[in-house]
């Protein structure tokens, strides 16, 4: 199968998947009206119509568009991280330099097949910089909090998100099209966090976090976290691994998104809030959204780096 | 006027600017939305989360001696968001410097107001000047509007040129009781009071 019929494929998957669960939203909601949770329920399922097209027509248009809606969702990102995270105005020059150089940079670099700048341009030179800016304001209270904050926010919404769309800077022997990879990441990632939130919602018992995320559950990350782990490994076909290869891969996303769903959750909490924003409509955030890829793309990413790069 | 277009969707991506119609619902009455001030993104912030066909009657106040000098600023401030100058100076003030307000008003359109007069970098606004009293006492007809801007002193604080994204709200409060024969400075307190409500 070429690139093309690959995607074609992958999407009407998903297209079936969407219009069973709308129908299976439909009836619920028909069942019991009124039910908030089934109307959360349908609120999701229509908000990923929406993020679904808008994915699919970007991979269409190709690697420039798939590099700036990831550069969009960034900063989106970074907007509702600094929203909840208390700034003084000695942050305003630091933070002025994150959303209008910072960010499009690391963005810039991957669009310049960049890897070894890229890799280390937030690390390294973000993470030196922020807090020279900050000291130049004059204003030191609290100044280790604030520095830390803003380096944080900058590494999880920019350095961290942005390795999606870096997975095209791989060079894989006979595996060209590495759009599918950053699809395969992620439909896991994805799938993988709706079937916890189902296997949650219908199997849940033992909550595994109550304090930091109460809706994780046992249950819900075994069974979910074992089905994505069986989509990922179906899914091999369209990545360069083996079947075998692509369950282990999958099953390092499914771990990584998870983990990151639960630190991003204590982070959430600790700055008072229960969903970092409401852009996205029954879902919360853009950031309630990108949790588990933030932490899912950097790992996926650099395995696949060290084991099928030569 | 395709600048405001323009300036609309600069203010969506940057602060958000979302409305939240709390205490009353947006509707073409004569009203006098006042609000505290923070920002030079606070006027656009504003006139940016009232809905297309409100805006066309509805006419912030700016201060003359920022806004209308010419050049970009005026022309922004003219042609951008269609405000009308208020005159600062004592010195150079002719007249009565509300009456282009009262003009307004009388013409029935509506008023973006800031009663402290300036920016101030804080979350809470400071005591407001008197010119919404007279205005107040002038048009017992106009809907007074409680309305607080939240985040945007972070945003775009005093002193600097660029907004930081930030995910800004703008609160519509309920319109402020009329109550006969009441002392201005009762009466600025209980406004100011109306707007730290909402925060």
């Amino acid at each position: 199968m070429s690139m093309q019929q690959k995607f074609y494929c992958l999407f009407g998957a998903i297209g079936v998947l969407l219009v069973v669960a709308s129908l299976a939203g439909w009836l619920l909601q028909r069942r019991s009206p009124g039910s908030a949770t089934i109307a959360n329920l349908n609120a999701r399922v229509r908000a990923w119509w929406v993020m679904v097209a808008v994915l699919a027509a970007c991979f269409l248009l190709g690697r420039v568009a798939t590099i700036i809606l990831f550069a969009i969702a960034s900063l989106f990102a970074l907007r509702e991280f600094v929203t909840l995270t208390p700034t003084r105005t000695g942050d305003h020059l630091p933070l002025v330099v994150c959303f209008y150089v910072l960010l499009p940079v690391q963005y810039l670099l991957i669009g310049d097949d960049w890897y070894n700048l890229f890799a280390i341009f937030l690390p390294v030179y973000g993470f030196l910089l922020l807090p020279v800016l900050t000291a130049v304001s004059g204003d030191t209270e609290q100044f280790l909090e604030r520095v830390t904050k803003l380096q944080w926010g900058l590494m999880i919404t920019v350095y961290c998100v942005s390795y999606v769309p870096a997975l095209l800077l791989l060079k894989l022997p006979s595996y060209r099209d590495t759009l599918l990879l950053v699809i395969y990441l992620l439909l896991v990632v994805q799938i993988s966090d709706v079937l916890q939130y189902v296997f949650g919602k219908l199997f849940g018992k033992h909550k595994i976090a109550p304090r930091v995320s109460p809706s994780k559950t046992v249950e819900g990350f075994v069974g979910g976290g074992a089905s994505a782990v069986g989509v990922g490994a179906a899914l091999w076909w369209i990545t360069p691994f083996n079947p075998a290869q692509a369950a282990g891969m999958s099953a390092v996303i499914v771990l990584a998104g998870f983990l990151g769903g639960l630190a991003l959750s204590a982070v959430k909490r600790s700055l008072g809030a229960k969903d970092w924003g409401s852009m996205i409509e029954g879902h919360g955030g853009m950031l309630d959204r990108l949790d588990s890829v933030s932490f899912a793309a950097p790992v996926f990413f650099h395995l696949t780096r060290y084991f099928f790069e030569p | 006027m395709w600048l405001s277009h323009v300036f609309a969707a600069f203010v969506r991506v940057t602060v958000g600017a979302r409305p939240q119609w709390i205490g009353c619902k947006p509707a073409p009455a004569l009203r006098i939305y006042y609000a505290n001030h923070t920002s030079h993104l606070d006027t656009l912030a504003l006139w940016c989360a009232l809905p297309n066909h409100l805006r066309a009657t509805t006419r912030p106040v700016a201060a003359s001696d920022y806004w209308n000098r010419g050049g970009v600023r005026g022309y922004i401030a003219t042609r951008g968001f269609n405000a009308l100058f208020i005159e600062r100076d004592k010195d150079k003030r002719e007249g009565d410097p509300l009456a282009p307000l009262a003009q307004a008003l009388s013409s029935g359109q509506s008023l973006i107001i800031f009663p402290e007069g300036t920016r101030r970098a804080q979350a809470l606004p400071s005591p407001f000047k008197s010119g919404i009293f007279h205005l107040a006492t002038k048009f017992p007809d106009a809907e007074l509007i409680p309305v607080y801007l939240d985040n945007l002193y972070r945003s775009m604080p005093k002193g600097t040129l660029l907004p930081v994204p930030l995910t800004c709200s703008v609160r519509f409060g309920t319109p402020l009781a009329r109550i006969a024969d009441e002392p201005k400075e009762v009466f600025l307190e209980r406004a100011r009071q109306a707007v730290v409500d909402l925060a």
